[in-house]
């Protein structure tokens, strides 16, 4: 497991030429670029923290959105109500929301499955919601507006380049994604996929399954609060609609599963393809009655989940078959919501 | 006490429109165990039928009911050919995410297209018509929606048990390759739902405009309350749909009204969570 093999030196490598980015002066002076490279990597996370569940457990879960959210509100109200810096904000959030995921998915893991399982989910959405629209001490539906404060890592602000959160996003990423790339070889990744491919075999193997399930639920709600804290970081603002709703449930689900869930490079592929489209499409659409980047968007989820349901990892995986190559990109299964 | 009558009056009302909403849902799902997200946006896109043929062409919504039955009989029954179809056999939620897609595509097209204005039709037959029964005021547009959800209902349960159309639905929801084996042409049989589902959820949208407003985004809360009643119902059972549906709706009205109206959906979702984690399989469920 310590040894590192070729595919992590290709993870590293990735990463330090991300590092080097905004070197190149073409990319770092153009602030368009910036915004949607920290949005791939900002997006590549959450679908990283939601694949833990949901790709590599099977339990589909459309209520993240709620961690999400747990964790801006953790930074925002830490900057805003209480004037500090928002690290301790951060961590505070992230607690919370692994509290709150086990505490709601106790319950549904051990009485709902399938389809019972994902609308449960959506109702704790709307819940939350509601909830927060009108919880004065949270801010309410006017949200939190951020003062102007100093700038630099202590505050985790910038306001003249986007280069401190270019890497902020990056430091965020390389966390994420090197948890999620030990966990594949420990044990506890093991029990997990066991328990995806098969509860009651699992189970007959001595894995405790419920156990198995929610310290990754909980793992995976910590990680997307540290995204939602990142989030609100760059938005500057955060209200109920903008972090906890199904729209943005659906973002984790959806960059997870058209880049191949259960894979590790699948959320980077999916969020690469899908974030630069769903940009460039509202930069050159969005001002014709609006919408057309979101028909463009959603005509091409049904495309890949028609016609490619390994998303695009199995698309690669196909052309390396073609080419008479041993696949080496992605591995994996494929098995979301395995009922 | 007058208060608490009328509330419970508006409540059950509103839910038989869920229940018409809902028996779309609760067919697909019943039949084909696929959860279509594009349901509230099949809602959205009659309404904006029955708007447009009473703006334009001044046909008044009740007679409409048939246009946006219809044209959301086509709507389903394609949704099935291009993207249903494709999705047997694939993981369980790819249907789900297919519709997913597919309910962006129309709302945005529907953005896109009319804007994100609020519409709404005047001058209709039944208007803002109320009748007084005692105490009561009732409301004439929302009363003849739920006699027309009473009456579908009934039809569509009658239909999937007393018809050889409706036994051949049953089979195919039991077993799939034995109803083939039958000599049931089951890939007929799901058009046909799917149809038949659009049609119903149609009608309902058919008649709204008379007393709701058109906007694209009016089919996200009938579809998650749609989700809601199905569920709450019990797997694919229509009488269940119905009850959970009326429940769905009092609890709404109740909640709004001696609470908060901000809390009318946290007690719709409170319930139903408190629901299935005391029945999983919802009320009529097994």
């Amino acid at each position: 497991m310590n040894i590192l093999k070729r595919k992590d030196l290709f993870w590293l490598a990735l990463v330090a030429a991300a590092a080097l980015m905004p070197a190149v002066s073409a990319v770092a002076s153009n602030s368009f670029i910036m915004h949607v490279l920290i949005l791939i990597l900002l997006y590549a996370c959450m679908s990283q923290a939601w694949n833990i569940i949901g790709g590599y457990g099977g339990q589909v879960s459309f209520g993240h959105s709620v961690f999400f959210g747990i964790g801006a509100y953790g930074a925002g109200m830490a900057v805003v109500t209480y004037g500090m810096s928002p690290w301790p904000g951060i961590l505070i959030g992230m607690l919370a929301a692994a509290v709150v995921a086990v505490v709601i998915s106790y319950p549904c893991f051990k009485m709902l499955s399938g389809h019972y399982f994902a609308i449960a989910t959506f109702a704790i959405v709307e819940i939350f919601n509601r909830v927060f629209l009108v919880w004065y001490w949270v801010g309410g539906a006017l949200g939190l507006d951020y003062p102007v404060i100093e700038e630099g890592l202590k505050n985790m602000m910038w306001y003249d380049t986007k280069t401190g959160y270019y890497y902020c996003a990056l430091a965020l990423f390389a966390l994420v994604f090197g948890i999620v790339r030990l966990l594949e070889g420990h044990r506890f990744g093991y029990y997990l996929r066991a328990v995806r491919e098969g509860q009651e075999t699992a189970e007959s193997l001595g894995v405790n399954s419920t156990a198995v399930k929610l310290a990754a639920m909980a793992l995976s709600a910590a990680l997307a609060a540290l995204c939602g804290a990142f989030f609100v970081q760059y938005n500057l603002r955060v209200d109920p609609p903008m972090v906890m709703s199904l729209d943005m449930s659906m973002k984790f689900v959806l960059v997870t599963i058209l880049g191949g869930s259960g894979t590790l490079a699948g959320p980077l592929l999916g969020a690469a393809v899908l974030i630069p489209l769903q940009e460039y499409t509202r930069a050159l659409w969005g001002g014709l009655g609006g919408g057309v980047d979101l028909i463009v968007f959603g005509l091409l989820i049904i495309i890949i989940v028609v016609k490619q349901p390994a998303g695009i990892s199995g698309i690669i995986r196909d052309i390396a078959k073609r080419m008479g190559r041993r696949p080496t990109a992605a591995k994996g299964g494929t098995s979301y919501g395995a009922a | 006490m007058d208060t608490l009558l009328q509330v419970l009056l508006d409540g059950m009302l509103n839910g038989m429109l869920y229940a018409l909403v809902a028996l779309g849902l609760c067919l697909i799902w019943g039949v084909m165990d696929v959860i279509n997200f594009a349901h509230g946006e099949y809602v959205m896109v009659a309404m904006y039928v029955s708007y447009w043929l009473g703006f334009l062409a001044n046909v008044d919504p009740v007679i409409s009911i048939f246009a946006g039955g219809a044209f959301i009989f086509i709507l389903g029954a394609l949704t099935y050919k291009l993207i249903i179809h494709y999705t047997v056999g694939k993981p369980p939620l790819s249907a789900l995410l297919a519709t997913f897609g597919l309910a962006m595509v129309l709302k945005n097209l529907c953005l896109n297209r009319f804007s994100p204005n609020f519409r709404i039709l005047s001058d209709t037959w039944l208007g803002d018509r109320t009748f007084q029964l005692g105490n009561l005021i009732v409301p004439l547009p929302q009363l003849f929606t739920a006699a027309l959800a009473l009456a579908v209902v009934g039809l569509v349960f009658f239909m999937i048990r007393s018809t050889r159309f409706g036994w051949a639905v049953q089979a195919t929801a039991m077993d799939r390759e034995a109803a083939e084996l039958m000599g049931i042409n089951t890939e007929r049989i799901y058009i046909l739902v799917f149809g038949i589902g659009g049609a119903t959820v149609g009608m309902a949208g058919g008649i709204m405009p008379t007393y709701l407003a058109v906007h694209p985004e009016v089919g996200t809360m009938f579809c998650l309350i749609a989700f809601i009643c199905v569920a709450m119902g019990g797997f694919g059972s229509i009488p269940g749909t119905l009850m959970a549906a009326i429940l769905v709706g009092v609890v709404e009205a109740l909640s709004g009204y001696y609470i908060a109206p901000v809390f009318k959906y946290v007690a719709v979702f409170g319930l139903y969570l408190a629901v299935v984690f005391l029945r999983p399989r919802g009320i009529f469920g097994w």
